[in-house]
């Protein structure tokens, strides 16, 4: 388990946390490779829909990052993600994954270093967990099959 | 108002005699066990001159009103056998009516019961089929006209004496005598109020009742419950619905050593009781000592109301 | 509205234990706007019981489909191509939707995935709440346009009881006593004469207390 490299797919909001990945990356921040970033006009337009699939497709873990509450481009996006999220960590719950699993994270486009450090400590965190559940079973029926 | 009286009952008798009328109150037992009634009635008898038979309190199952009803006869008391509209229908009400009668009922108190959600069996699918209103009009219907619901007549018509209730403390306030109104209407003979702790708040009732002159078309008894205990106080100010405990009381009961808390909740009851036959429009109490039957002999004693009239 | 609340997840996997490939069918009628059975929450419960067969090692095959209305014989019809080859159907329609796949297609076992709760409306977005109870009578004329059967706790028609308090319902400090509602809108329309009459007792036969109902408009019948 100490050699497990997860997969966490991060939404992010295209006026806060990608400009921050963007400033991360100028300013030769590192953070973990894990992080597959999905860019999103605005982290209102996620739906459980969504968050699930990326579970579905293999992600350990899954998270948002949206601007500060209050800060919203779109004024109150990032407070319809909140409840969003929330409420699919009682969804992955009911399937059997840890609701830790996924997360919401909020920064502006300035906190370059805020964005590797939630990277970092998300990664770490979903390293602790170990491979989802499901990454598990079909790694299992993988070796089975090889 | 004194009018004639139309059925066989004791307590229509002394309200139409003009006498002052004591009503008390036993709950049936939750088991099948009469001795429990026999006990109750022991400690009952002659302290008033009708005890309410509870119908299933607070949605909590125990002993048929009207099974009740009958051992509390054969210990030679009248018994007011209340029926709520929570679980029956009609159909079931009027037999029930109808079987009541038979066995030698001579009250009856119309309600709609509390929410079975307070009870033992939350998970309960509720009737009301019809409220108490309309079971008042039913009951009064099939008295006076000999009539069913359904309009076909009755061979051996019901000879009950028709009460209900009414809470003046109860939302919105303004509404509780118009309410009272309607239960008149419907042909309601006599009322038993909610307990009476707060006396500012019902004589400003009662002035609207005897303004609409509705005290001239119905027997109203005022309800009196004795505080055991401190505890017993807050409780019912705080948990139960519609009931209304005024600060001054809580601190008196607060105030008084634990050891006699008992006496002092008899002595407000006793207070309160002689109030109530200085107001205009009451024509008795119904004294309510909830488990606590063996204290309503002293309180009538003490208010002056015993012993009771024969009629 | 038809509102429903999705079952509890277990309670749905325990119905689609043995099966294998399933078509989890959604309805774009009134569970769609309660947020409850339309092709979003197709999309969502199709997506976690397939994690959860996965997690289990027992995956399982699923179809997503959603149509109009599953309460019309003609749109349930759109399905006929698919049904035959799964071994089961979940609706998410309320419980009319379930039945009419299910007449359908014999033969076919057919799940609810919802349990039906009430006709109401929505507050606010995603909050909803009871207001009609289909009596089959509508006495909102005398009620001041708020309905006593639907929302008072004991249905009384001569409300409001002793338990109301404040402006609630005895059994709930978070629900209204609708006899309240009922005075205030009287009074704001100068009509507290219909207060002062007695309801009379009422006739149950239009309720489903008369047996299922039906109604026809005989115009369009050929």
């Amino acid at each position: 388990m100490a050699n497990f490299e997860p997969t966490i797919v991060a939404f992010c909001c295209h006026y806060c946390a990608y400009g921050a990945a963007d400033l991360a990356g100028s300013m030769r921040l590192e953070y973990p490779p894990n992080i597959r970033v999905i860019r999103l006009p605005c982290t209102g337009k996620i739906t459980p829909v969504f968050l699930l699939r990326a579970f579905e497709k293999g992600a350990d873990g899954v998270y948002v990052a949206g601007c500060l509450e209050g800060d919203c481009h779109f004024i109150h996006g990032n407070l319809v993600a909140k409840p969003r999220v929330n409420y699919t960590k009682k969804l992955i719950q009911e399937v059997g994954l840890e609701p830790e699993r996924l997360e919401m994270f909020n920064m502006s486009a300035a906190m370059g270093p805020r964005f590797a450090e939630v990277a970092n400590e998300f990664t770490e965190r979903i390293r602790q967990l170990g491979p989802s559940p499901l990454n598990k079973k079909m790694r299992r029926v993988d070796t089975e099959a090889a | 108002m004194n009018g004639e009286v139309k059925t066989e009952s004791k307590l229509e008798k002394i309200l139409r005699s003009g006498q002052f009328a004591v009503t008390g109150e036993c709950g049936p037992p939750r088991g099948a066990d009469a001795e429990v009634i026999r006990h109750k009635c022991k400690l009952l008898k002659d302290k008033a001159d009708a005890f309410n038979i509870t119908d299933n309190q607070t949605s909590v199952v125990r002993m048929s009103s009207i099974a009740s009803a009958v051992i509390m006869m054969q210990e030679g008391m009248e018994p007011v056998m209340q029926m709520v509209c929570r679980d029956r229908n009609r159909i079931a009400i009027q037999s029930d009516i109808l079987g009541g009668a038979a066995l030698g009922i001579k009250n009856m108190l119309c309600l709609s019961g509390d929410h079975q959600k307070f009870g033992d069996h939350p998970q309960a699918k509720n009737v009301f089929d019809i409220d108490s209103i309309q079971l008042i009009s039913t009951v009064r219907r099939m008295r006076d006209e000999g009539k069913f619901l359904g309009g076909d007549d009755i061979k051996g018509v019901p000879k009950l004496f028709v009460g209900a209730a009414a809470n003046p403390f109860a939302d919105p306030f303004e509404i509780r005598v118009p309410r009272l109104a309607k239960k008149v209407a419907a042909g309601v003979e006599f009322i038993q109020t909610q307990c009476i702790f707060n006396l500012k708040k019902f004589s400003e009732w009662m002035k609207g009742v005897v303004d609409r002159g509705l005290h001239e078309k119905v027997f109203i008894l005022g309800g009196v419950t004795p505080f055991k205990s401190f505890g017993m106080a807050r409780y019912m100010a705080k948990n139960v619905p519609g009931m209304d405990v005024p600060d001054e009381l809580l601190e008196r009961m607060k105030g008084t050593p634990k050891e006699s808390q008992a006496e002092e909740g008899i002595k407000i009851a006793v207070e309160t009781i002689q109030q109530l036959k200085e107001m205009k429009g009451i024509a008795g109490v119904h004294i309510m000592a909830i488990e606590w039957e063996e204290k309503v002999g002293e309180i009538a004693e003490k208010a002056g109301l015993l012993p009771r009239p024969s009629v | 509205m038809v509102v429903g609340e999705r079952k509890p997840f277990d309670e749905i996997t325990g119905m689609l234990e043995g099966h294998k490939k399933i078509m989890v069918l959604g309805c774009g009628g009134c569970v769609t706007v309660c947020l409850t059975g339309g092709h979003d929450e197709v999309r969502v419960l199709s997506s976690q019981l397939r994690m959860a067969r996965d997690n289990a090692g027992n995956p399982i095959e699923i179809v997503e489909k959603t149509v109009e209305r599953q309460c019309d014989p003609e749109y349930v019809e759109e399905v006929s191509g698919i049904v035959p080859d799964v071994d089961a159907v979940l609706s998410m329609a309320c419980g009319a939707g379930v039945q009419y796949v299910a007449e359908r297609y014999p033969g076919m076992p057919v799940y609810p995935a919802l349990d039906t709760t009430f006709v109401g409306g929505s507050t606010k977005e995603g909050y909803y709440v009871e207001k009609c109870q289909t009596c089959g009578a509508c006495k909102l004329f005398y009620t001041g346009g708020i309905c006593p059967i639907a929302r008072c706790s004991k249905s009384l028609l001569n409300g409001p009881c002793g338990g109301s308090t404040k402006g609630k319902c005895e059994i709930d400090p978070e629900v209204d006593c609708a006899w309240q509602l009922i005075l205030d809108r009287l009074k704001s329309l100068n009509r507290m004469d219909l207060y002062e009459e007695n309801m009379a007792v009422n006739d149950w036969r239009t309720n489903r207390d008369g047996g299922p109902r039906k109604m026809i408009r005989e115009d369009f019948q050929r």
